[in-house]
């Protein structure tokens, strides 16, 4: 039992759990078998199982069954749902196209009078959500804490479950990016995704394989980057926000060592044995250039076609996708994608060099 | 047992043909087509629909009913919360102890509980009809615009949850919307702490101080106080339900004006 505690509490830390979610993710978009009826079933039954004997750990329970915590189930759960519901219902349609069907929704085009097919509908989903709220609002106080006290601050201080993902986001980046600029282009990218996915396919009907590439960046963006980080967040997270196993009793007194080091420590100091430089520009001209390089350069190399990118990039072109979409419809979508990835690669970044600032001007608060 | 369904179907009657009835509802029931048109073109909240539609669009399978449970949802909040306005003063004084009441003093005191529970829901449930909208390509032409109406309001419900959760005055309101409200702070040219802030200058004067950055238009204060507190409290009840409403009726609007429930070409 133990064995198995310590396991789960390591699989959760934040490096184990994000690679596991992310290599399972890749998987499961490339064996698609997997999104049947059968697994769905076991998937359940392993995690109600897996929640019910949890709940027995008292560390588990004292933070799964907080008042305020308690959405965070129904996300985890439901998300799990719909993502395998959408999925199946893409595979199941995806098996028609392949042996020349019509998919599901291309069935039943007849049109049915709204009053009673239509509107039966709405009133008996509103009368079941009406009784389980209801039901909920009785068995479960709403959350009241002590009055609220500015010279006290909880450790940890959280913001609310939603936001989590972007306070996850504060380890690796700092606040005018995780808090500012992320988040803006978190809505911004949501609102410009009709306009840079030219696919005509694939509208009005579940698939996997005619958008794979649409639904993957969105559900790695969803599921991984977003739902993820906030059920992380929830749970996992802790005093001074220190990673907690879901066994682990939450110690306020844990430290944790922090080696952070910037581009210009590796590049001044660990490669050319010197002193930082007083300029600060020059200090981190390293970092500036692989950001531009980043932001700037690399969607224009991209954009090339193969023959002519030198050999270790040459898996990288996207000269399809700047053929179909159009020069700005292109280098819109692809900036989008990679500040998206640039997340996950500050993450790596940092578990695998402490690395704390690619690009680090504290003068002026602008680190990166 | 004869006689009292008798007289019940004599006492129906006698209602659905008296002058009130027929002056509320201006057909008969709804068994005959000619109805099933009427019950849409004369009921202001059901000529939100189209008189018929398509049967594969409207399956549960497809829709997962998201979209109308998070319009419920709303309708239940702005309903639970008109009661909560009731007795809710927002105020560093009585804001707290007003909650405590509504617990203990006020009869059939779940109507916070509905609030909060549901306003949880709501979020789950905006995020779950994204998704199934991204997941059937409804973003796609002619409903592009629709979906960036979708995500305007997915921002507003964030912000309603975001304002409603200071409310309570209790740590963990305070806490929460500091550590939300903070990030304003590093805004870049327009929060304190924020990058490219520091050269704007007017001699030797910061234009952007903690007084007038974006973090203190958002708290009205320095710190989370008094100040905030109305300021979220308006933003709650009055400006940002009123937003959503508007882009609701929007969004209804343009579902029906680009084709209804979509559906493959």
């Amino acid at each position: 039992m133990e064995l198995f505690k310590n396991l789960i509490n390591w699989a959760s830390g934040p490096t184990v759990l994000f690679t596991l979610a992310t290599v399972a993710f890749v998987l499961s978009l490339k064996y698609t078998q997997i999104w049947s009826k059968k697994v769905a079933y076991l998937g359940f039954v392993v995690m109600t199982a897996f929640y019910f004997l949890s709940m027995f750990d008292p560390n588990f329970y004292l933070i799964v069954a907080k008042p305020d915590n308690v959405p965070i189930t129904f996300v985890l759960f439901l998300v799990a749902f719909f993502t395998w519901y959408s999925l199946y219902q893409g595979v199941e349609n995806d098996k028609r196209i392949a042996v020349g069907e019509e998919v599901l929704e291309k069935q039943e085009q007849e049109k049915v009078w709204v009053w009673p097919d239509l509107v039966y509908t709405e009133l008996l989903c509103m009368v079941l959500l009406s009784i389980g709220l209801m039901v909920w609002s009785i068995l479960l106080d709403a959350p009241l804490e002590q009055p609220a006290n500015p010279a006290d601050s909880p450790n940890p201080s959280k913001a609310p479950w939603y936001f989590l993902g972007l306070q996850e986001m504060l380890v690796y980046f700092d606040p005018w990016l995780a808090g500012v600029v992320f988040p803006t282009l978190i809505v911004v990218g949501l609102m410009v995704i009709p306009y840079i996915d030219t696919n005509p396919k694939g509208n009005g009907y579940f698939t996997l394989k005619e958008r794979k590439a649409e639904i993957a960046i969105f559900l790695y963006g969803f599921l991984i980057l977003w739902v993820l980080l906030v059920i992380s967040g929830t749970f996992l997270r802790g005093p001074n926000w220190n990673f907690f196993g879901p066994y682990e009793y939450w110690d306020q007194h844990r430290v944790e060592p922090l080696l952070n080091v910037n581009v210009s420590d590796f590049f001044w100091v660990q490669l050319l044995n010197r002193p930082l430089p007083s300029n600060p520009f020059l200090r981190e001209f390293l970092g500036v250039i692989l950001t531009v390089v980043y932001v700037g350069v690399l969607p224009v190399l991209m954009a090339r076609p193969k023959d002519k990118l030198p050999g270790f990039l040459k898996w990288a072109s996207l000269h399809g996708y700047y053929e179909r979409m159009g020069s700005a419809r292109y280098y819109v979508g692809v900036s989008l994608f990679l500040l998206m990835m640039s997340l996950p690669i500050k993450m790596y970044l940092r578990w695998a060099f402490n690395l704390k600032y690619i690009v680090a001007f504290p003068e002026i608060f602008f680190n990166i | 047992m004869q006689k009292i369904l008798n007289a019940l179907s004599s006492a129906w009657d006698a209602t659905t043909e008296s002058q009130v009835w027929k002056s509320i509802f201006r057909h008969g029931a709804v068994s005959s087509n000619r109805n099933r048109v009427l019950v849409m073109m004369s009921n202001v909240f059901l000529h939100l629909h189209p008189v018929k539609s398509r049967k594969a669009g409207i399956k549960l399978r497809y829709t997962w009913c998201m979209g109308g449970i998070t319009f419920f949802l709303f309708l239940v909040l702005t309903f639970t919360g008109l009661l909560l306005m009731f007795y809710y003063r927002p105020t560093v004084e009585y804001a707290y102890a007003d909650i405590i009441d509504l617990g203990e003093h006020v009869p059939l005191g779940v109507m916070r509980e509905i609030h909060r529970w549901g306003a949880h829901a709501m979020v789950i449930t905006v995020w779950l009809h994204m998704f199934r909208v991204f997941m059937t390509g409804s973003y796609k032409p002619p409903r592009e615009f629709n979906w960036g109406v979708g995500v305007i309001l997915l921002v507003l419900t964030l912000l309603l949850s975001f304002t409603g959760y200071l409310l309570p005055w209790d740590q963990l309101a305070i806490w929460a919307i500091t550590v939300g409200s903070n990030m304003a702070r590093a805004t870049p040219l327009l929060g304190t702490e924020g990058p490219l802030t520091a050269a704007l200058k007017l001699g030797d004067i910061n234009i952007i101080n903690a007084g007038n950055d974006a973090r203190f238009a958002l708290l009205g204060a320095r710190s989370v106080g008094e100040n905030t507190l109305l300021r979220f409290y308006v933003l709650h009840c009055v400006g940002l339900p009123l937003a959503a409403a508007l882009l609701m009726a929007v969004h209804f609007w343009r579902v029906r004006k680009d084709g209804g429930i979509s559906g493959p070409m």
